[in-house]
């Protein structure tokens, strides 16, 4: 290349790079603004159309988030869509990247303290005219830095599925269903045959944190990272012995991708699942009778986990106060039962539990679980120790609990702080 | 011919019938520079700079909220002495196994098909040709889906391991490294304090030493499986251009079909050789579709790819400076490998010691 050729290309690149910063530049820059009042004053409100955007389970839950959103499109006059995701985070940070999100989105609480930091979304919590109504450990779940910022769209709990007939063929009866460790040992025993294993569950703290609770611990307690405890300890151990006995196994090491189709194929005699399994055992595996009971007690009383979703509101909506409408709608009480028909959710609203349980009897005990169930730490972040957390337990059956515990304690106290 | 032709003055852009040719050069390559501007060297600009920012994955990267905060990203990930680190230190571990084994295997093998096929006697050549190609075009994704199966507990290849009564694996689910169980096979399950309580990266050298997981060789071999084909094709063609002189004059020379190979074909093929082996390394190196549709990182992270943990890294945690710095980390990398292997596969002189062997004995007297 000749001096002047090269001093060319580099000129041009120049130009090109200049022009394409000033582009990128002033479309950032005015997004910043918009966004930075609107998160702190009152709802943006327009006439622009509402944006969806979810993750769905599969056909029923999709159909019946369209048609909900349709009908209160019907109802208010304000032109909205649903879109589903093939991937909810990675659109979702394209969408905030270029200053153009949906207007609303399904929210993981795992998910909820990256996006607060950096000023993607609209609190709206304590706006919503149902606030009050929600069970408080999920408003909590959704609460960062003291602000309730989206509405739990629904809510799970882990319980203990019970294959009946296996249950009926070991001479069995209702009076055994375990409510200790011990009983839950006792009859995980009884129920293990050559290829069925007593009890299964996914290798994760998502099933097994379901243990530390019971045994009184946790992982964060009153803002310290209590890993480590004695009680986790405990609850580790015991789970290890019982993996080691073979009555306990992890679902991916019978054959299973998870829980559920452990249960379904009969590998499985138990399993810990949450309230999604019904749904599945509905779809998959029609002819397997079941039946659900809460989680024994362990040391520390009872014990279970939550899962749940919020409806997140972008900072940079245009419409905010429409959206606002529609989260009241979808989250109202005749909306989510019927939800709860269409694809097996437990509605996020205290006030609607009594209604549940009477449509659902058999699946009550997942709605019982609510009262003392625990949830995962939210903090920036802390999905990375969750993970790592989740690879250390996959080798549990090898490793030493309290090493396992130390490391997640020492990787949790960066992150909580 | 007497008369002078006039070629026209090099350099001489202002004058005569070649006036305004290198504008109109400008002028053709401008789409070019334009859409490679746009979308390859600007977005890798700006990939750089997040990597040296605060950028929180909100808005442009280039607005004035975001700060330069130095080489922080990179030490997050490098020293940063948290799980960040540790990540980082277990998808490099994994991905140096992974590329330590696919590249010397694929390149044999792809060499090893190409001179199969490339025998005029072999009868269906196009049949073998098309069977070996086939994978190659296949899309990684369906390919990955396929894996599962094949590999799951329950899949062909444990079924027909067990026809001579092995017990296969959980291939995808088991995580232990397979230098690890060789070494467990006769007995040492623990390794020397030195290895165990050094770290490197987060990861103590034990660890390092650890293998592939079980689960990683999977993606070993299909990786194996599916690039062996698109290589064969370069081998192939590179087969087709060498010559027959030599070959025979070597065998009046007395040579056999190995070492008319070893000596006369292979070093006529060190440029696809270079081709193939670079090609291989960028690729293993950048292993991030496999991952993220079959196993996601896991089992007990021993699939997470440097690729992989950058998007990770990104788009779930937020982390985006840390996903462009792992990303950057990952170039260098594949330029310092391959500057080593450009080194390594340089055309030498011939020794003297060697060059005495050619030489015709007592000729001179």
């Amino acid at each position: 290349m000749t001096r002047s050729k090269m001093r060319a290309a580099f000129g041009a690149g120049a130009i090109l790079t200049a022009g394409a910063l000033a582009l990128t530049g002033c479309g950032g820059g005015s997004f910043d603004d918009g966004g930075g009042a609107a998160s702190d004053g009152e709802l943006t409100s327009s006439d622009d159309a509402i944006s969806v955007l979810i993750a769905s389970s599969g056909e029923a839950e999709a159909t019946a988030v369209e048609d909900a959103v349709a009908a209160w499109s019907a109802e208010s006059g304000v032109e909205a869509s649903v879109e589903i995701a093939s991937d909810l985070n990675q659109q979702l940070a394209q969408g905030f990247a270029a200053g153009s999100p949906p207007d609303l989105f399904y929210l993981s609480p795992d998910a909820l303290a990256g996006y607060a930091d950096n000023g993607s979304l609209r609190a709206y919590g304590d706006e919503l005219s149902n606030a009050g109504d929600f069970y408080a450990p999920l408003v909590e779940n959704f609460t960062y830095e003291d602000e309730f910022y989206c509405a739990p769209k629904d809510f799970s709990t882990l319980a203990l599925i019970i294959n009946a007939d296996l249950w009926a063929a070991a001479g069995l009866t209702e009076d055994d269903v375990p409510t200790t460790w011990e009983e839950l040992s006792t009859v995980s025993q009884t129920l293990t045959t050559d290829g069925v294993t007593g009890l299964a569950f996914g290798p994760e703290v998502q099933r097994l944190g379901a243990f530390m609770a019971q045994a009184g611990g946790g992982l964060v307690t009153d803002g310290a990272a209590t890993a480590n405890s004695p009680e986790n300890v405990e609850a580790l151990e015991y789970v290890k012995t019982n993996l080691e006995g073979g009555n306990f196994a992890y679902a991916t090491d019978i054959g299973a991708g998870w829980g559920g189709e452990a249960f379904g194929l009969g590998s499985a005699a138990m399993v810990i699942e949450g309230n999604w399994i019904e749904g599945a055992m509905r779809n998959d595996y029609p002819d397997v009778n079941y039946l659900v009971a809460q989680l024994p007690e362990g040391p520390g009383g009872p014990g279970t986990l939550q899962f749940t979703n919020c409806w997140g509101m972008a900072a940079d909506s245009p419409n905010q106060q429409a959206a606002l409408e529609l989260v009241e709608y979808l989250t109202a009480s005749e909306q989510q039962l019927a939800f709860s028909e269409a694809f097996g959710i437990m509605p996020s609203l205290e006030t609607t539990a009594d209604a549940w349980r009477e449509a659902n009897p058999d699946l009550a005990a997942f709605i019982d679980g609510a009262e003392y169930a625990q949830f995962l730490p939210t903090q920036a972040d802390a999905a990375a120790v969750i993970t790592d957390f989740n690879a250390q337990l996959e080798s549990l059956a090898e490793s030493d609990p309290t090493t396992i515990l130390d490391s997640v304690q020492g990787n949790l106290e960066a992150v909580v702080g | 011919m007497t008369a002078t032709v006039t070629t026209p003055r090099v350099g001489s852009r202002n004058s005569g019938i070649r006036r305004g040719e290198a504008a109109a050069g400008w002028v053709f390559v401008l789409p070019v520079i334009l859409i490679l501007g746009l979308f390859l060297l600007i977005p890798v600009l700006m990939a750089l700079w997040v990597s040296f920012s605060d950028w929180s994955g909100r808005g442009s990267p280039l607005s004035g909220t975001v700060n330069f905060v130095g080489l922080e990203n990179y030490a997050a990930v490098t020293t940063g002495g948290g799980l960040a680190e540790r990540d980082f230190g277990i998808s490099l571990r994994n991905i140096a196994w992974y590329v330590l084994l696919v590249v010397p295997l694929q390149t044999a093998l792809s060499l090893f098909l190409a001179v199969l096929v490339n025998r005029a006697v072999l009868r269906g050549r196009g049949f073998f040709r098309t069977a070996f190609y086939f994978p190659s075009v296949t899309s990684s994704v369906a390919i990955t889906i396929l894996w599962l199966f094949l590999f799951s507990q329950t899949g062909v290849v444990n079924a027909v391991l067990a026809w001579i009564g092995i017990s296969g694996p959980n291939w995808f689910q088991e995580p232990s490294g397979i230098v690890h169980n060789a070494l467990a096979g006769v007995g040492i399950t623990t390794g020397p304090e030195a290895l165990t309580q050094t770290d490197v990266l987060g990861v103590s050298l034990w660890e390092w030493l650890a293998g592939p997981s079980v689960a990683l060789s999977a993606f070993i071999l299909m990786a194996v499986f599916t690039t062996s084909g698109t290589f064969m094709l370069l081998f192939i063609a590179a087969l087709q251009n060498v010559g027959v002189e030599l070959g025979e004059a070597s065998m009046m020379d007395g040579a056999n079909g190995w070492q008319r190979f070893w000596h006369i074909t292979l070093p006529q093929l060190r440029p696809t050789i270079f081709t193939v082996v670079t090609l291989g390394l960028i690729g293993g190196w950048q292993v991030f579709d496999q991952i993220y549709t079959g196993t996601e990182g896991g089992p007990a992270k021993t699939t997470v790819t440097p690729a992989y943990l950058s998007y990770e890294a990104a788009f779930t945690r937020q982390e985006w400076g840390e996903g462009s710095a792992i990303a950057f980390l990952l170039f260098l990398i594949i330029i310092f490998f391959t500057l080593i292997q450009r080194w390594a596969l340089r055309e030498r002189g011939v020794s003297k010691r060697r060059a005495a062997r050619y030489e015709v004995k007592g000729g001179r007297s």
